[in-house]
């Protein structure tokens, strides 16, 4: 990716008229062609309708107008958000083939600002994974070293800015399924504030935690999509009424005030370089001004248990509608209920028949209270001891992922291990909370770390600021 | 440890799951689902009695939309996308089920 | 023999008259071509999301009004999954244990019906089973049709508070009726946009245990809902009777057959795994929203058929033909409005307009006759200008021709003969012309006078060309003959 120029840079230079949006996509298109057969990291090349969008970005702009603040700019879309007319899989047998009537609203911003989808990514299975292996269309592989995982579930988004397909990419964020990823491939990811962007047209997966964000290779860049996907939608009831203020480009921290979970970066598991690139980071900004302390969020230790009862349970609920009736796949069989359970069995990969049956025992009659209703319970606990930590401090910081990215195939076998790969990022999709991670170091076997920085509901700007003062750091 | 699932339960949950599996299958996701069931043992043992529950880390309430017509889909490009149609509807193998 | 003692609760099914679905912006019309107002919201489209109609709350807000409701300050939808072809999700959204209306009650016959609760809800898809004569175990296959899923429905639970099938039926034609006056709903029993489930059970009255509960389901009139509550109580007397040992199901109502039948249950009992419907927020009815709906409710059926029988006189299967007819009561109402007596209205309302309407199939906004002209007519029926069949007669001219009764009756020369001098003398002209007649009554005994006088009367009607006031000439007549 080097020479590779960033979404700021290249939409200033579309705008005005310095670079054809065709060349743009062109130069894209290379880049995916030379390296996406070892790669894997697109579902779907959606290049004419990339060339058609460019060529009517570059014709607006020999007419004086401005296409938008991110004219010209390819962008690739996990393949869990809804775009009309062109394949949306899921990477999931069950899907394979569908192409939807409809737009989600983050892609209908996008088109309005001038961006250019040209690729959709793979992912984990309906996004349930750690490192994009649970691909009915075979695993992505990280960029930085074949032999690895990118991460998951975004890990195509992940990998396809890491390889400087494109400056930017969407993901969608569950349990770190941006955050983590990014971390593995050494890019910048964010999870915004639940109910920031609007989930319409997101394939869900567990919805009370589900939220799309943007993987880009600078701060910069992220804040730039960030602010053209969010604010409130009509079409979203979950989507937060108020106009975000903008982030602002700040990178000033001296007087904010830092914490670092010690229960997120002293965790047993937690590699020594992982820890140490927190400690870096955090030193780094306290030379800068900030005042650093450690700080206890005690039931962030259950984080992860909640997670695994009601990421499944929504789930379990949310996947129900893949019955082989009115799109996808269907096998046949005697009556209904059997044609339902033969489609379920065949379309469905392994992670997630094991997490439907999961959440569906959680939420059955006699295990409801002791499971789904004491993992709500136990997002009541976080969401109190997070309010307790953010009166004392600004924002928060712990590793993004305990380990650098982890070789192909080496937890496909104990879903347990792959689990424990979202302990860090976990605790803040269950407090609806922002969170985003920065490329900050490297582990042992050389691949990228990232350093999680973390902030109330609706404290992007405040992350962002410290986000860029990490990245200053490098 | 033994699972805290049995493979008659994981039948039954696949049931209401609608979800084929052989026996084999059955047992090896009693397992699967012990294991991981054993680890959410930490949570289900709290004492959490006197704590609401959480359902959305956001409190919104009366999110209303007005009673005006939006435009529906093509019936063309909706049946388009079915495994099966016939006369402007969706087919589907005889139902044995109860009606609700 | 042993007694029993009936047991029924009922859910009602409400179909809103919204414009638009519960979740999003399809029309919500009944009859329209298959699978032609669906959108990826109604058809569960992956990605797709709900968003609640404010109408639907609005209308759950005046029901909770209309039944004497609590309103808890907040609620909650839940999904109840479940895996079933016309649910395009495969769950539906519903209220589970925290439903916008709880306790309410309504009066029915003087006797208290205590609701438990109302809740909003999703309709299902519609299926249509081919082969097998259509039933849906016999079927080779089905079709689905989503027009209606996701049309919005109140069902309306009431407790275990009636003892019979007439009871039952009153109640639901109270509730109708409410239902019908703040216009929620079209309440048609017959198109399913109201549908009306039973929980029937008996018990032996010498015992408090309560008995098994049967839920009978597909009446489509308040005839077959009678019909079938009836045969259930037999079906189960007689079980009980030879000691059989009823099974707690679901029973299927057969129109033609006139009997209940047991519907094939699924393997294994039900298991909804309700849980909060993550992609809706909570309803917390405001104190502005609830004033609306207060201020909104208009005049209920009960103290209005009390109203109309104290303020116009009329009786009380009157005053429920008029109030149960929502149109019709407002049109009558504008008549006395227009000055026409409360009673004598009625009378025509009930009487020849209804009938009118009923062969017409017409209704009364669509009448020719405005309210006005019905109070007119029946003002030229109290001045005597009109005698009755005169009057029926005018009234026949103004349903069918845009004209005011008194215009008829002047283009026509209706009007009635009221002079006594006048009618005396046709009285003297008639009798001098009819001597035998007169004689013969004379002479008669009791039946043969009658007839007499019965021909008389006709031949003086007849001269007069129907205008002479009957009620004068018989006093007249009366006179003569017995000078």
């Amino acid at each position: 990716m080097t020479g590779a120029k960033t979404a700021v840079e290249t939409a200033a230079a579309v705008r005005s008229g310095d670079r054809s949006a065709r060349s743009v996509v062109e130069e894209a298109l290379a880049a995916i062609s030379s390296r996406e057969e070892e790669l894997h990291a697109c579902n779907e090349v959606m290049a004419d309708s990339a060339r058609a969008r460019a060529g009517a970005i570059d014709a607006a702009v020999a007419h004086g107008e401005d296409p938008g603040p991110l004219a010209g700019v390819p962008i690739a879309l996990k393949d869990n958000l809804c775009v009309q007319g062109e394949l949306t899989t899921c990477s999931s047998k069950i899907l394979e083939g569908w192409r939807p009537p409809y737009t989600a609203t983050v892609v209908e911003r996008l088109l309005a600002a001038g961006a250019i989808p040209i690729a959709k990514t793979n992912l984990d299975e309906f996004a349930m994974g750690s490192s994009t292996e649970n691909s009915a269309f075979g695993p992505t592989r990280n960029p930085h070293d074949m032999t690895r995982v990118p991460g998951g579930s975004s890990g195509g988004s992940a990998a396809a800015v890491s390889a400087g397909y494109v400056p930017l990419a969407l993901g969608s964020d569950t349990g770190g399924s941006i955050r983590q990823p990014a971390a593995f491939c050494g890019v910048v990811g964010v999870k915004p504030t639940y109910g920031r962007v609007s989930r319409y047209g997101l394939i869900a997966f567990a919805s009370s935690l589900d939220q799309i964000g943007p993987f880009a290779t600078t701060v910069d860049d992220a804040a730039l999509l960030l602010e053209t996907i969010w604010g409130p939608d009509q079409m979203d009831s979950t989507s937060i009424p108020s106009q975000p203020d903008p982030i602002g480009a700040g990178s000033d921290v001296s007087g904010l005030r830092i914490g670092i979970i010690e229960e997120l970066t002293d965790l047993e598991g937690i590699a020594p370089e992982v820890r140490a690139s927190v400690e870096r980071a955090a030193s780094g900004l306290e030379g800068s001004g900030a005042h650093i302390e450690r700080v206890s969020i005690p039931s962030c230790a259950y984080g992860l248990s909640a997670y695994y009862l009601i990421a499944p349970a929504e789930a379990s609920s949310n996947l129900a509608r893949y019955d082989g009736v009115r799109y996808g796949l269907r096998v046949d069989g005697a009556d209904v209920a059997e044609m339902n359970a033969k489609t379920r069995a065949a379309g469905f990969g392994a992670e997630v028949k094991r997490r439907i049956m999961l959440g569906t025992y959680a939420l059955s009659a006699g295990y409801y209270d002791a499971y789904y209703g004491q993992a709500q319970k136990v997002r009541t606990l976080i969401i109190g001891d997070f309010a307790q930590a953010y009166e004392r401090f600004d924002v928060l910081l712990s590793p993004t992922a305990p380990t650098e990215a982890f070789k192909i195939g080496a937890k496909t076998a104990d879903p347990l291990a792959m689990y424990m790969s979202d302990i860090c990022t976990i605790p803040t999709n269950l407090a609806g909370h922002a969170a985003m991670s920065v490329p900050f170091g490297t582990g042992a076997e050389g691949l990228p770390i990232g350093v999680q920085v973390l902030a109330p509901a609706l404290g992007e700007s405040v992350m962002f600021t410290v986000a860029r003062a990490v990245e200053g750091l490098r | 440890m033994s699972p805290r699932i049995s493979p008659e339960q994981v039948r039954h949950v696949a049931n209401l799951a609608r979800l084929s599996i052989t026996d084999s299958e059955a047992s090896q996701l009693a397992e699967e689902l012990g294991v991981i069931l054993e680890h959410a043992e930490d949570v289900a043992a709290l004492d959490l009695s006197d704590i609401e529950p959480t359902a959305h880390p956001i409190h919104l309430t009366n999110v209303l939309r007005d009673d005006a017509p939006r435009p529906s889909l093509d019936r063309d490009e909706v049946l388009a996308a079915a495994p099966a149609t016939e006369d402007r509807r969706f087919r589907v193998p005889r139902i044995m089920g109860e009606t609700q | 023999m042993t007694t029993y003692e009936t047991v029924i609760g009922l859910e009602v099914h409400v179909e809103l008259a919204t414009r638009t679905k519960l979740f999003c912006g399809c029309a919500n019309e009944f009859g329209a071509e298959p699978n032609t107002h669906v959108c990826p919201v109604c058809l569960g489209l992956p990605g797709s999301l709900p968003v609640l109609n404010r109408t639907v709350v609005e209308f759950a807000l005046l029901l909770g009004v209309a039944l004497n409701f609590d309103v808890p300050p907040s609620s909650i939808f839940h999904r109840k999954n479940y895996f079933y072809p016309d649910m395009p999700k495969d769950f539906q959204v519903s209220q589970f244990d925290e439903p916008i209306c709880v306790d309410g009650w309504i009066d029915v016959a003087g006797e208290r019906i205590r609701i438990e609760r109302a809740h909003m809800e999703e309709d299902t898809g519609k299926t249509t089973h081919m082969g097998g004569g259509g039933r849906i175990h016999d079927a080779d296959y089905s079709l689905v049709d989503y027009n209606r899923a996701g049309i919005p429905l109140l069902e309306i639970v009431s407790r275990p508070d009636m003892g019979s099938a007439e009871q039952a039926r009153g109640y639901v034609s109270e509730l109708r009726a409410i239902l019908a006056t703040i216009g929620i709903s079209d309440v048609k029993m017959e198109e399913g946009s109201m549908r009306v489930d039973a929980n029937v059970s008996l018990r032996a009255n010498s015992t408090d245990v309560l008995g098994t509960k049967v839920e009978i389901k597909n009446m489509n009139s308040l005839r077959s809902l009678g019909r079938a509550i009836d045969s259930e109580i037999e079906r189960q007397s007689a079980m009980l009777d030879s000691e059989e040992v009823i099974i707690q199901e679901t029973r299927h109502w057969d129109e033609v057959a006139g009997i209940t039948h047991g519907m094939r249950s699924k393997e294994g009992s039900s298991d909804y795994r309700y849980f909060p419907e993550p992609d809706l927020v909570p309803v917390a009815p405001t104190d502005e929203m609830r004033k609306v709906a207060r201020e909104s409710v208009p005049e209920l059926p009960a103290p209005k058929r009390e109203r109309l029988i104290s303020d116009w006189g009329i009786g009380s299967s009157d005053a429920r033909v008029l109030v149960d007819d929502r149109a019709l009561c407002a049109y009558a109402e504008a008549a006395v409005a227009a000055g026409g007596s409360g009673k004598d209205v009625t009378n025509w309302c009930t009487g020849e307009i209804l009938g009118y309407l009923n062969e017409h199939g017409s209704t009364p906004e669509a009448l020719i006759l405005r309210p006005e002209g019905l109070a007119e007519l029946v003002a030229l029926l109290a001045d005597d200008t009109l005698s009755r069949s005169l009057a029926k007669d005018v009234l026949e001219e103004c349903l069918a021709t845009p004209v005011m009764p008194r215009e008829v009756v002047e283009r026509r020369g209706l009007a009635q003969m009221n002079d006594e001098g006048e009618l005396a003398a046709l009285v003297d002209e008639v009798l001098g012309r009819n001597e035998d007649a007169i004689a013969q009554w004379k002479a008669g005994d009791e039946k043969a006078r009658k007839k007499k006088r019965g021909f008389l009367m006709g031949e003086l009607m007849k001269t007069s060309g129907s205008k002479g006031n009957p009620k004068v000439l018989n006093q007249l007549l009366d006179e003569r003959l017995h000078d």
